[in-house]
């Protein structure tokens, strides 16, 4: 192919095709340098408007102060806890139940399996679900953050048709050495899934990160806020914003680094969206992989 | 007809250990059931909130001090005018969103197929990373990055536009209610479709590279072998995305147009979902619960249909 020398059509196509993908790829990445590039440049140039390629008057004070508003570093805590406390439990449960899935013997196997997969379709509903919640007094409550998410169908079939490919000599041999289920699942399925535990860690992760609707609806106590939460409200009601910059210890600010709505958006934004790009990077190869083991499967 | 080895060793088996066997079968059933019960309340207990439907509920008092309306709330929806024209113009967002949606979910198709045209190992990667971000950050972000790129006062796009003199100086992107429809799709896919193509560059990959090669020695255009080998290849794979997505016509979900949502474009932004959250934050419980009981039943029909459209035209069941 590449000693042929390409036709006009054919350079075009490929010249288009590239530039196409160029421009795509590039809308996808540059609201987020856009974002940093102005939290991390004077709040005054930011303002005016200038700041649109590369930053200029570099300081990192935004951050400084925004994390020292109490609320958001508290907010930041709670996001951090539901996330590496939901996500453990998640994955551990999807792993456990979805060995347990692929044990013919069980009793009732298929029906659980199903009644599992099929709340995959449906739901109660908002307020429904939201009147459960209150009756099981999860509202105002960690536990509303972490318990629902235990149960999610989709890692389930992942876990299970990861682990229904594993030859099943493996586990027979193990049994006739006589391990029980729970030592074939710590010592044989944990260590051979790890790649699709991966995926579904990220997922979780990210899901938990991500989690809003949960906090609009179950929580009223600012204890409980997260950093989405948070966002939101900065986002929609410029009175609350204009009270946490009254309110901020404004000791030592230069007058052009003062901080601005904008500027307060731009760098809480920044930091919800931060953890997502930093991890991103070293799970992507792991979750590509494991989205394509569960799409051969449908 | 002779014994095959299969049924030897099914007729053995539970002979062999027959106890053993016995315990196991519950055993491992009540090492499933804990997560099982979980299961239970959170996705199962919430469908006898749908009692609440039937009665004058308010939130406070309870259910047994509140009286039993019957079918009330369900006939407001047909016989009060307003209100079956809140539901109508809800259901026409609902229903123009999912269906833009359908129609549009050949864009990753047509992504993946362009992409695998790319020669260059090392762009392919690069594009196929960096369009999969956006993909993992919630609506509210997105939202955020749409304020700080579009808004009036201080979006960088916004600023530019209204320079070229491309629209005009009060012209507001985020708080406008026309194209409302394609502004939110357009979001969609920015979001959606490096992922949504990640499917699709996993069936092209599966595809046998000798049909290819076959084709080119036919003679075959770049186009033809897209045409006759490509799309055939990844067909499949489109039609259960697409049949799945039927059963979620009325599930736009609610993230993104809450996210959205303002006092100026409510109007056209407000899908099932949100109408049913804004009207339980107006404090009308039982209305907005009767709302999503249809829905959900509107949805497992579709599911149904859907899944028997699937075994008619692929002899495959999705559910």
């Amino acid at each position: 192919m590449k000693n042929k020398k390409m036709k006009p059509g054919e350079v075009f196509f490929q010249s288009l095709n590239y530039l196409l993908f160029g421009l795509f790829t590039l809308s996808c990445i540059y609201p987020f340098y856009y974002l940093f590039i102005n939290t991390i440049s004077s709040n005054d140039l930011s303002a005016a408007g200038y700041i649109k390629f590369y930053p200029r008057d570099i300081h990192f004070d935004n951050y400084f102060k925004v994390l020292s508003i109490s609320g958001l570093s508290h907010a930041a805590l709670v996001s951090v806890y539901r996330t590496v406390v939901g996500t453990l439990l998640t994955v551990g449960a999807s792993a456990f139940l979805g060995y347990l899935f692929t044990k013919k013997e069980m009793w009732g196997r298929q029906v659980w399996y199903r009644s599992v997969v099929v709340t995959m379709y449906f739901s109660a509903g908002l307020i429904p679900w939201y009147i459960t919640m209150n009756n099981l007094h999860l509202t105002n409550n960690y536990l509303a953050y972490i318990l629902p998410s235990i149960i999610t169908p989709f890692n389930i079939i992942l876990v299970k048709t990861f682990v229904e490919a594993i030859p099943p000599s493996l586990e027979e041999s193990a049994s006739m050495d006589g391990a029980g289920y729970m030592r074939v699942f710590w010592s044989i399925i944990i260590p051979l899934t790890t790649p699709i535990l991966a995926t579904i860690t990220i997922f979780s992760a990210v899901n938990q990160w991500n989690s809003f609707i949960d906090t609009a609806f179950l929580m009223t106590d600012t204890k409980y806020f997260t950093l989405q939460f948070l966002l939101w409200r900065y986002l929609n009601e410029s009175s609350s914003l204009a009270a946490l910059i009254r309110n901020s210890p404004d000791m030592a600010a230069s007058i052009q680094n003062m901080q601005t709505p904008t500027s307060v958006r731009m760098t809480v934004t920044m930091i919800v969206v931060l953890p997502i790009l930093i991890v991103y990077p070293f799970f992507q190869r792991f979750f590509v992989k494991g989205i394509m083991i569960g799409a051969v499967k449908g | 007809m002779g014994v095959t080895t299969g049924e030897l060793i099914r007729k053995v088996q539970p002979v062999k250990r027959p106890r053993r066997k016995m315990q196991n079968k519950y055993k491992l059933f009540f090492m499933a059931l804990p997560f099982l019960i979980v299961t239970f309340i959170f996705y199962y207990l919430p469908i006898s909130g749908w009692i609440y439907a039937f009665y004058d509920f308010i939130p406070g008092i309870p259910l047994s001090d509140t009286p039993y309306v019957g079918l009330k709330w369900f006939r407001t929806m047909v016989s009060n005018p307003t209100q079956t024209a809140e539901v109508m113009r809800v259901l026409k967002n609902t229903l123009a969103m999912s269906s833009l949606g359908l129609i549009t979910s050949v864009f990753p198709v047509i992504f993946a197929i362009l992409l695998s045209e790319v020669k260059a190992g090392w762009y392919r990667k690069l594009v196929q990373t960096l369009t999969t971000i956006p993909n993992f950050i919630s609506w509210i972000l997105v939202y955020a990055l749409a304020f700080s790129l579009f808004s009036v006062d201080n979006g960088v796009i916004s600023h530019i536009l209204v320079q070229f003199g491309l629209v005009g100086e009060d012209f507001n992107f985020l708080a406008s209610n026309s194209n409302i429809w394609v502004t939110m799709i357009a979001w969609y896919w920015w979001k959606s479709l490096g992922w949504g193509a990640i499917l699709y560059l996993a069936a092209i990959a599966g595809i046998d590279q000798e049909l290819y090669e076959a084709a080119e020695v036919d003679g075959a255009s770049r186009f033809r072998k897209i045409w006759h080998i490509t799309v055939p290849g990844i067909i499949p794979t489109f039609f259960v995305l697409l049949l799945l997505s039927i059963g979620n016509l009325v599930n736009n979900g609610m993230e993104q147009y809450f996210a959205f949502q303002n006092a100026m474009n409510k109007d056209s932004i407000e899908v099932l979902d949100l109408y049913v959250y804004n009207i339980a934050f107006a404090n009308n419980f039982p209305f907005a619960t009767a709302v999503s009981m249809l829905k959900s039943v509107v949805s497992v029909v579709l599911l149904f249909a859907a899944n028997t459209l699937s075994k008619v035209v692929r002899d495959e069941s999705i559910i």
